[in-house]
């Protein structure tokens, strides 16, 4: 059974054996630079993985990716029409916006098949014959609780289609719809930049997006019913 | 180099401070905010090009028009339509919540076979295959009249089509749905020789007395009746409410007189006998247009004093001979009778006694009065041509012996298949078809009807929904509902103008349904020879097409066609009895059985409480069955979690030693039911009530299994003089459960 005396003694033995450690390899400062470089490099590992992951690695795993159900060429058909965006993204007669366009819109020209291409081939049998709606995958779809209005900004404000969409009208092909794992979003919503950061003003759609433009033009930051608050400018 | 504990660690902050540098932990923040608002549950609303579509609601015979809001295809709102001479832009809480009974999960989704107490799934081929071979089998052996129809109405294309079928298969078999229409009917037949439905101009009366009749608990055209309820109240007009418990229309009446149950008649006799021995009648009508007054009045001078009648009714005698005053001394008095809904036709002399009541105020076919509607005349399709076999099946007498000897009045006793059909041994009708219907559920003594529908051998349901009724058929040939095809409705509710509804497709069909109509068309065609060649149409919509003719661009532009307004008075009424004026009574009417107080069915000394059902706009019992949205508003005065309340005078629960909310046993002559105790100053001591349209075992899971059907308690009384079902109640005990 030890004592406290010999508790006392174990440990003061260790401290002096410890001393005597350091004191013989008489290369003290050396070795302690040496644990300080590693620490640096493990804190610089560390550090450079994670902004790795952070900016690299997290991005490519947060964002899916799906191919549009049906290739489409905007450039094309905006060559064929005569009113721009609105021959086919149109007002409808009580001012509601119809968006993405109706199968019934498509077959006034696609009733049979254009061309020789496959992917027109695929159109026309595939939806067209058989009636069946496109599911498009809209890449500027905000989600059910905000309370969007084409006509305020289209036809009241006077924006144009790029402000926000950007240069969607020139594509040839669709780009891939990537959309948020957990969120579900289109990517479109918080930009393609990770870090939010925007170039343009169709660069992302977040909320602060929308802010910043009626803050900038100082309109409607209230409420259009009760002129209180902001909130249910867009939410409802 | 050693990895040691403090590397880690500074590997870990180094990790920290790259993290904090990167999108990552900002990013993640807002996705999972965002994640937490969309939960898969949180309904989302439809996008897509908004529209209208005005239709006709044929939820109960009330006759609304509809204007029904779409999001693309599909149906997102139903609301009232503006204009429409029934509702005006009015509509009740089941109008409302009709788009549940386009999507919800009671639908019958494809035609169905019952295999050994299953329904599976057949083609429509298989199914008409059948019933239509059995068809030619029972004409074969010369037994056609063993096949019969009950529908909802006996008006419109689609109940015609199917009389017209069973007319030329050479069966007389046709079943209506019984109501108070039916005791109307016989009585405006009977004391005007007109065959028309009785039509109420509650609009333009100031002074209404209601015999139970739950103006404001979906009796007649509801949401019309609302209406006018409200402009009495605005032009100082008195609703005056009788009846033995304090109905929601009793509640808003200008007064409520309780009266001991099934007595309604004796007092409309009385108040008549005050108004004459008054001399407060309308002294021109009754001399000009009148006859049979004199022996009339005397049998009531004789038997219906108010010191009598306040012992029958338990309504003081000072009481009865104010109602009188009242009634007589107002400007337009309009009394009306039809307990509850008006599901019941009742006892057809006190039908006559409030329909006297309106004569002796000389309220006859003027405004503010009661008008004999005609019958609508747009169906004028050529007498089919009869083989022998449908000749001599026509010749056959009625399973209910309705129009024979005994009931030489009535037209249809579906109150009397049930008895027919379970005392035989060989059930007399093989076939049956069931349209618009749930008997099975919604009439008296139901249990008989669910053992009858099991004895007939072929029963064929053309439900929408998996009621009570189509669960026993074995087969469902399933139409499309209100909201999915065109179909005229002729309404007949007590409104006071001729009025014709079409109902359009507001959406295409949601499942794999074909119309009543093309059905019959079908199964016409399938059998040949005469029974054929009585549809000549191509299809219904055809048939209904050319038989509207010039209404039909009226019904389709408008969604209606009304007659005539009720003249301000201008045209006198038309009276086709032999003495050409308004018969108070006559040899045919003193031939029937006299008037008496029907009785309930029991013995007081076994059963010592009276058990009367009652309706409310919030609980339907009819072919309909709650949707959910309208179960949702059911108060837990009426059905708590899912046992049904039972309302019970404070005084009578306490001789019972019965605390409110406590559990308890219900038991009629006919059944038991588990019930729930509800205190309730506002009903008769020695009466306790339940509310019809619960206890469904069938439809969806949102309505089945809540409460107790008050059919399977009530038996079936039949009234003496015409055989109609006249059940108003039964007796009853109430224990401790």
């Amino acid at each position: 059974m030890s004592t406290a005396d010999d508790l006392d003694r174990t440990e003061s033995e260790n401290a002096a054996g410890k001393v005597a450690e350091t004191a013989s390899s008489g290369s003290g400062n050396k070795k302690q630079d040496g644990s300080s470089a590693s620490i640096t490099l493990f804190f610089i590992v560390g550090f450079v993985a994670s902004l790795v992951v952070g900016w690299v690695v997290f991005p490519k795993l947060l964002y899916s990716q799906k191919e549009q159900p049906v290739v489409f060429n905007h450039e094309k058909h905006n060559e064929l029409v005569d009113a721009g965006c609105e021959s086919c993204h149109f007002f409808r007669e009580d001012g509601s916006y119809s968006g993405v366009p109706k199968l019934a819109q498509c077959i006034d020209c696609h009733e049979e098949v254009q061309g020789d291409s496959e992917a027109e081939e695929y159109f026309v049998t595939e939806f067209v014959q058989k009636g069946r709606e496109v599911p498009w995958l809209v890449y500027s779809r905000q989600p059910p609780c905000v309370f969007f209005s084409h006509a305020a900004h289209v036809k009241k404000a006077g924006m144009d289609c790029v402000s926000c969409h950007g240069h969607i009208g020139e594509s040839e092909e669709l780009r891939p719809y990537e959309y948020n794992r957990i969120s579900r979003y289109s990517r479109d919503i918080w930009g393609h930049n990770i870090s939010g950061i925007k170039r343009n003003s169709w660069d992302r759609m977040k909320m602060d997006d929308c802010s910043e433009c009626h803050v900038e033009e100082n309109v409607n930051q209230g409420s259009v019913q009760t002129h209180k608050g902001g909130c249910f400018v867009c939410h409802h | 180099m050693k990895i040691d504990r403090r590397s880690f660690l500074s590997f870990l902050i180094g990790g920290a401070a790259g993290t904090a540098l990167s999108p990552l932990p900002w990013k993640l923040t807002d996705d999972i905010s965002i994640w937490t608002q969309m939960w898969p549950w949180v309904p989302i609303p439809e996008k897509g090009e908004v529209s209208t579509v005005n239709s006709a609601c044929t939820l109960c015979p009330g006759g609304c028009g509809i204007s029904v809001r779409k999001v693309d295809d599909r149906v997102v709102k139903i609301e009232g339509l503006a204009g429409h001479p029934i509702n005006n832009g009015g509509l009740c809480t089941l109008g409302l919540a009709g788009a549940q009974l386009l999507y919800g999960p009671q639908r019958v989704k494809a035609p169905m076979k019952n295999v050994g107490g299953r329904l599976v799934e057949i083609s429509w081929e298989e199914a008409l295959g059948e019933i239509s071979a059995r068809l030619k089998e029972l004409r074969e052996r010369g037994q056609p009249h063993r096949v019969a129809c009950i529908a909802g109405t006996d008006r419109g294309t689609v109940p015609e089509l199917l009389n017209r079928f069973l007319t030329v298969y050479g069966s007389p078999q046709f079943f209506r749905v019984p109501s108070i229409q039916d005791t109307y009917e016989l009585a405006l037949y009977l004391m005007q020789g007109v065959r028309a439905s009785a039509g109420f101009d509650f609009e333009n009366a100031d002074y209404v007395l209601s015999f139970g009749s739950g103006l404001l608990d979906g009796w007649g055209t509801p949401v019309n009746i609302f209406q006018a309820h409200s402009r009495w109240c605005e032009r100082s007009g008195k609703l005056v409410q009788i009846e033995p418990r304090q109905s929601r229309t009793a509640a808003k009446a200008d007064s409520w007189i309780p009266i001991n149950p099934g007595t309604e008649g004796v007092l409309a006799l009385s108040l008549a006998g005050v108004i004459v021995k008054e001399s407060l009648y309308n002294a021109d009508f009754v001399n000009a247009q009148s006859s049979g007054f004199d022996s009339w009045q005397q049998v009531l001078l004789e038997n219906y004093d108010t010191e009598s009648a306040a012992k029958i009714t338990g309504v003081d005698p000072s009481t009865i001979a104010k109602l009188a005053r009242d009634f007589a001394g107002a400007r337009k008095p309009l009394a009306v009778c039809g307990r509850g809904k008006g599901q019941s036709p009742g006892s057809l002399k006190e039908v006559m006694a409030v329909h006297a009541l309106n004569a002796l105020v000389g309220g006859i076919d003027r405004q503010g009065g009661v008008r004999a509607v005609p019958e609508p005349d747009y169906i004028d399709w050529p007498e089919p041509e009869m083989d022998a076999v449908a000749a001599a099946g026509m010749q056959q007498e009625r399973v209910d012996q309705a129009g024979g000897s005994q009931y030489p009045h009535a037209r249809y006793l579906l109150n009397r298949l049930p008895e027919a059909v379970n005392s035989s041994a060989d059930s007399p009708l093989q076939v049956l078809f069931v349209s618009d219907a749930n008997p099975c559920y919604s009439l008296p003594n139901s249990k008989a009807f669910s053992d009858a529908f099991k004895k007939i051998p072929m029963v064929v349901s053309f439900s929408s929904y998996l009621g009570e009724t189509a669960e026993l058929a074995d087969f469902i040939l399933p139409s499309p509902i209100y909201l999915e095809q065109y179909e005229d409705r002729p309404i007949a509710a007590g409104y006071p103008l001729p009025i014709v509804n079409l109902t359009r497709p507001v959406v295409k069909p949601l499942f794999n349904t074909r119309s009543v109509g093309d059905v019959v068309i079908e199964l016409a065609r399938s059998l040949g020879g005469t029974v054929a060649a009585a549809f000549p149409w191509e299809d219904y919509q055809t048939c209904l097409k050319e038989t509207l003719g010039d209404k039909w661009i009226v019904l389709n532009e408008k969604g209606y066609w009304a007659g005539d307004k009720l003249g301000s008075g201008g045209q006198p009424a038309t009276f086709e009895t032999k003495s050409s004026r308004f018969e108070f009574t006559n040899a045919e009417i003193d031939a029937m059985a006299r008037f008496a107080p029907v009785e309930p069915e029991g013995d007081i000394a076994a059963f010592p409480l009276v058990l009367v059902p009652y309706d409310t706009m919030r609980l339907w019992n009819g072919y309909i069955g709650d949707p959910p949205f309208v179960i949702k508003i059911v108060p837990d005065t009426v059905l708590k979690n899912n046992d049904v309340l039972i309302e019970i005078n404070p005084a009578t629960a306490s001789e019972l030693g019965l605390q409110d909310g406590q559990a308890a046993n219900l038991t009629t002559p006919r059944g038991t039911a588990r019930v729930r105790v509800h205190l309730f100053e506002g009903i008769m001591p020695g009466v306790v009530a339940l509310p019809a349209g619960l206890g469904h075992t069938a439809h969806s899971k949102f309505l089945a299994g809540k409460g107790a059907n008050v059919n399977a308690l009530i038996g079936s009384v039949e009234d003496a003089a015409t055989g109609y079902e006249a059940v108003w109640g039964i007796r009853a005990k109430l224990d401790k459960a």
